[in-house]
């Protein structure tokens, strides 16, 4: 698997770990429920189709990425560094 | 036999070998197998399960009866098949798989009992009686089981992994994958080509067919001479492609020098992962078998092989041979062989209007029924129409068409596509994207259509990377026949007839295995061993799915094939795994002080990747303990130095550093003095401690963070996300500055003593009072100075740039050792740790809170920090929770050992009554006895308690009275001296 990395370009699966999907940047603000920091923390989907799953590009520049990922297909059709995917919601 | 004038062997180079103890000679270029067969040797091992005698059966690497031990001593490899081990001077190898020597193998029992062994024996046999299972049936059946033998010992060669990238990986040196390659190259794409065997050209070195009117071997020279003219093509001969995976990457193994005598730095084998942005797989087909009564025997073999010991090895594989076919193409094997002047006994064609090739004797419309010869070949028996007879031969070649290698087409998951009209497997389209079948893989049986759709693979490879698709190549004239052919499967009679030869699994075993159930091929296949064996069913698969799918009405199609998997071919463990030992799988991080240590004696301890002084071992000490009481005593009565640099060192600097410390640690740090020092502790968002470490001041907007050794990388990462992705609103910059800088630990009475003798400018205790830090001038170097204590003493960390580590640390060892102290190790900063009760991860191990630890009160009230929500969740704040204390002996002799478990003194210590355990302990010379830390239900309330500390595994049980997790100098008066 080959990830695209925007500041990179397109690298090895070998230098990135995955920390799961990119709900993580969907942190709940300072006071929410307990029902919603539950959510946040505990609650996945396992969905079989595409994901947006956060990278750390551990092995290279240090990046955290978006990568949409199908998990059926195994294909990657794309990833963006996770502080513009912060700007963009 | 040898046959003159055919081969491409080099008979100027003779090559000596042995094989089970006897010399045997043949030529460069030889395979084990066609030298063997050159000496008349039919009989090359036994079967797995019958113990039959078995000769060699095909000419490639699907070779399902020849494994062989190949090498010497610790070197020495198991189920090497003799149809892939070309022959060297020197080369060992042996049969496999019997007791006694090869022709008198005592487990050949087995074959006599063989209507007592069929299909499940083992599941309905050994059921009973239960007590039989493991002192009886398991080691028996353990004995018998298994090909081959290993040496149990590290191999002595290293292998080698490598990695490439193309534009098009041609898979197969045929006449598709040289069109291919040559196609690709010239419309300006980068190519490798991948051939198995030791020489590009495929079945056209083993066919004698023309191209352009001359023989094919001219051709295929000019295609390599053409080949490398283009500048674009790298050629790996010996080189197997063995799995396809996602994105264009495919594993292969080279076999570099499996073919040579062993030599000190040249690896046995390459693994290599190839990345291609396009593929063209032209693996060709393997020859199908025919399922005939007693068709095992030592000279039986695919005519197609018959066909490539001749003209590719100079071999006759029989003097007598006969040919047993249904269709047009196993004919090319009489042609041949009369050719060389080999005599051919007869033709025998299942098709009644068959048609002679040339001037042989062809017996149509005729079955192969019975085979006699014990160790070899004698006689066979055929039918024709009602007639039988019988025809002496000592060869019989076999061909019931081919198979296309569609394996590497389906390792994504796809299915192969029945093709009803010519009666064979194709690969789906598309099933692996990017890769393009081609030839005979793709079933195109002639030589012309191969060439062509070689071309056509070439240019559609091109157009997908967006280059110019120019025409190609010239096609030669070849042979453009179709073969025409007949469907044989089977053929009934009395005998048993084989499917998978490596696995003795014969066509009544799959009836059998139908007839209880097992209608799914993957089922059958389980219950019969089918295609399980080291050949992966190249041989027997095709087969007995047909004879499955007639077995239970249905049709092939809906039958369906077993799950093609990686690796296409075996491969050896060592070239997967290769690098992937020692220090290839765990890299050495060494300090800057590491020599230094080494030459004081000190032995390394591995904490992490990295190696970090034990202990230094003075004269007249006997034990680890001696020495470690010594530093320990040396850093509270004087001064000690110790390397620290493998502590994570994160530079945080901008507007918002303060901001972003605030978010990530559980206190204040905004707050913080410039020239200031501050424990901190970071949780993860589910509220439970992450690590913790000191954070230093250096200048209004900049900030150096120390981690814990373990969690260098995890809080690198974390911090990273945070600043990218949770906190993008603020704004700075974080760096690893661990290398950088080598730090040491200077700590004792007597530190500031020493430290003034390498400072530019002296220090005070007023002037640098405990938590201070700033910049310093260290012998004329920029260095940094930090006032903290991990041992409770007045102590500094001094940092310098990692150029200068190694002449620091030996002057402050030196200087130490003047001041009565000197260098200590890790057993002793441990011990001087749990004095103070400081934790590590030995504590903070990912399953406790801050609150477990006596440390809830950093949890800020006033601000927003990871981890903040989770930590307030009433579950965590249990005063039940395992909460940490110290523990202490009764009795001052008493052992406390780490891991070991806390029970009350009254409680069975079992699972239920667990109380707690034992983190860290240690032998306090200060003391006089052992101390520990650990978790303990309620902890902080039992202080004064007794209870019990049980090591199951050690046998130790100790009273122990729970204390406060500080031991030494309580009020922390020392640190600030």
């Amino acid at each position: 698997m080959q990830i695209p990395c925007p500041m990179c370009g397109l690298r090895d699966s070998r230098e990135f770990t995955c920390k799961g999907d990119a709900v993580t940047l969907d942190r709940p603000a300072d006071g929410a429920a307990p029902e919603v920091w539950h959510a946040y923390i505990h609650l996945r989907d396992n969905p079989a189709g595409p994901t947006r799953e956060l990278w750390y590009h551990g092995g290279g520049c240090g990046a955290w990425l978006v990568v949409a990922r199908n998990t059926v297909t195994h294909a990657v059709s794309g990833a963006t560094l996770a502080s513009e995917a912060h700007h963009a919601r | 036999m040898r046959v003159e004038g055919r081969g491409l062997v080099d008979r100027t180079r003779p090559v000596r070998f042995r094989f089970n103890g006897q010399d045997v000679a043949g030529f460069a270029g030889d395979t084990i197998a066609s030298a063997l067969l050159a000496k008349g040797v039919r009989l090359m091992g036994r079967s797995f399960k019958y113990h039959r005698p078995r000769g060699v059966m095909t000419a490639g690497a699907e070779d399902p009866n020849t494994l062989m031990q190949v090498g010497r001593g610790d070197a020495m490899i198991p189920n090497t098949r003799a149809t892939v081990q070309e022959i060297f001077d020197g080369l060992v190898a042996q049969s496999q798989n019997h007791l006694g020597p090869l022709d008198r193998d005592l487990m050949a029992i087995n074959d006599l009992l063989w209507p007592f062994l069929a299909t499940g024996f083992y599941y309905k046999t050994f059921m009973w009686p239960r007590s039989f299972w493991e002192k009886l049936y398991e080691p028996v059946i353990r004995r018998a089981a298994g090909l081959g033998r290993m040496t149990r010992a590290p191999e002595p060669q290293h292998h080698e992994k490598a990695f490439a990238f193309c534009d098009v990986l041609v898979i197969g040196g045929g006449p598709a994958g040289l069109m291919a390659a040559l196609t690709a190259a010239q419309g300006g794409a980068d190519v490798i080509v991948v051939e198995e065997t030791a020489a590009f050209g495929g079945r056209l070195l083993s066919d004698s067919q023309k191209i352009d009117g001359a023989d094919a071997s001219f051709w295929v020279e000019d295609m390599l001479k053409a080949l490398d003219a283009t500048g674009r093509v790298r050629r790996m001969a010996r080189t197997t492609v063995t799995g396809a995976y996602d994105d264009g990457s495919y594993g292969a193994l080279e076999r570099v020098a499996r073919h040579l005598p062993p030599a000190p730095d040249l690896p046995p084998e390459c693994f290599w992962r190839i990345r291609a942005r396009q593929a063209v797989l032209a693996a060709g087909a393997h020859e199908r078998p025919i399922a005939f009564p007693m068709n095992d025997r030592p000279g039986i073999m695919l005519a197609g092989a018959v066909r490539s010991y001749l003209n590719r090895y100079g071999v006759a594989a029989g003097r007598n041979v006969t040919v047993f076919a249904t269709h047009d193409d196993a004919h090319r094997t009489a042609v041949d062989l009369l050719a060389a002047g080999v005599k051919v006994a007869a033709v025998i064609d299942s098709r009644a209007d068959a048609q002679p090739q040339g001037d042989y004797r062809l017996i149509a419309g005729a079955q192969v029924i019975g085979t006699k010869g014990r160790q070899g070949l004698r006689e066979i028996s055929y039918r024709a129409g009602s007639r039988t007879s019988t025809l002496i031969t000592d060869c019989l070649a076999v061909s019931g068409g081919w198979n296309p290698a569609v394996h590497l087409t389906c390792h994504l998951g796809g299915r192969p596509v029945w093709d009803e009209g010519r009666q064979m497997f194709l690969p789906a389209p598309g099933a692996v994207p990017g890769l393009t079948a081609a030839g005979a893989c793709n079933g195109a049986m002639s030589t012309a259509a191969c060439l062509r759709e070689g071309r056509e693979a070439g240019r559609a490879a091109l157009k997908a990377l967006g280059l110019r698709t120019p025409r190609g190549p010239a096609l030669p004239q070849a042979d453009d026949a179709d073969p025409r052919g007949q469907t044989l499967w089977v053929v009934p009679g009395r005998g048993r007839a084989w499917l998978d030869f490596a696995n003795d699994v014969t066509t009544k075993d799959v009836t059998q295995a139908a007839a209880e159930g097992f209608r799914s091929v993957e089922h059958m296949k389980r219950y019969t061993t089918q295609g399980m064996a080291p050949d992966q069913g190249k041989n027997s698969n095709i087969v007995a799915l047909a004879l499955l799918a007639d077995a239970t009405g249905r049709a092939i199609p809906e039958t369906g094939t077993t799950t093609y998997r990686p690796p296409y071919a075996p491969l050896t463990m060592g070239a997967l795994g290769a690098f992937g030992q020692g220090h290839g799988f765990a890299p050495e991080r060494l300090m800057t002080s590491h020599a230094a240590s080494l030459a004081r004696g000190a032995p390394m301890i591995e904490a992490g990747l990295w190696y970090r002084p034990s202990y230094f071992p003075a004269p007249g000490e006997t034990t680890w303990q001696d020495a470690c009481d010594r530093e320990v005593r040396m850093v509270r009565g004087a001064v000690g130095v110790i390397d620290v640099s493998t502590l994570g060192k994160i530079d945080i600097q901008g507007p918002d550093a303060g901001a972003f410390l605030d978010f990530v640690y559980t206190n204040s740090f905004s707050t913080l003095p410039v020239g200031r020092v501050r424990y901190g502790l970071m949780l993860r968002e589910d509220g439970h401690v992450m690590d913790d470490g000191t954070t230093a001041r250096l200048g209004a907007h900049h900030y150096v963070m120390t981690t814990t050794t373990a969690a260098a990388g995890q809080v690198m990462a974390h911090l990273d996300l945070v600043a990218q992705g949770l906190r993008p609103d603020l704004d700075l910059r974080l760096i690893s500055a661990t290398e950088a800088w080598a730090q040491f630990s200077v700590a004792g009475p007597r530190a500031r003593d020493l430290l003034n003798g390498v400072l530019d400018r002296p220090i005070d205790d007023a002037g640098f009072p405990f938590m201070a830090c700033g910049s310093v001038g260290v012998h004329g170097i920029a260095g940094r100075l930090f006032r903290i204590s991990f041992s409770g003493e007045q102590a500094y960390e001094i940092a310098v740039p990692a150029r200068y580590g190694d002449a620091l640390y030996r002057d402050l060892v030196a200087r130490a050792e003047t001041l009565g102290g000197g260098a200590y190790g890790l057993e002793a900063l441990n011990v001087l740790r749990i004095e103070k009760g400081f934790i590590t991860h030995a504590e903070i191990h990912g399953r406790v809170t801050a609150h477990d630890i006596g440390m809830g009160r950093m949890l800020s009230e006033k601000k927003e920090f990871i981890g903040k929500a989770a930590a307030a969740r009433p579950g965590l704040l249990e005063p039940g929770r395992e909460r940490l204390v110290g523990l202490r002996p009764v009795a001052p002799a008493g052992v406390l050992t780490a891991g070991a478990r806390l029970f009350l003194p009254d409680d069975p210590h079992d699972r239920v009554h667990d109380q707690g355990y034992v983190t860290s302990v240690g032998h306090s010379p200060m003391l006089g006895h052992m101390i520990g830390m650990g978790f303990l239900r309620h902890g902080p309330e039992r202080i004064g308690q007794q209870i019990v500390l049980v090591d199951h595994l050690r046998a130790i049980r100790t009273l122990v009275e729970v204390v406060s997790p500080v031991f030494f100098d309580p009020e922390g008066g020392r640190a600030r001296g």
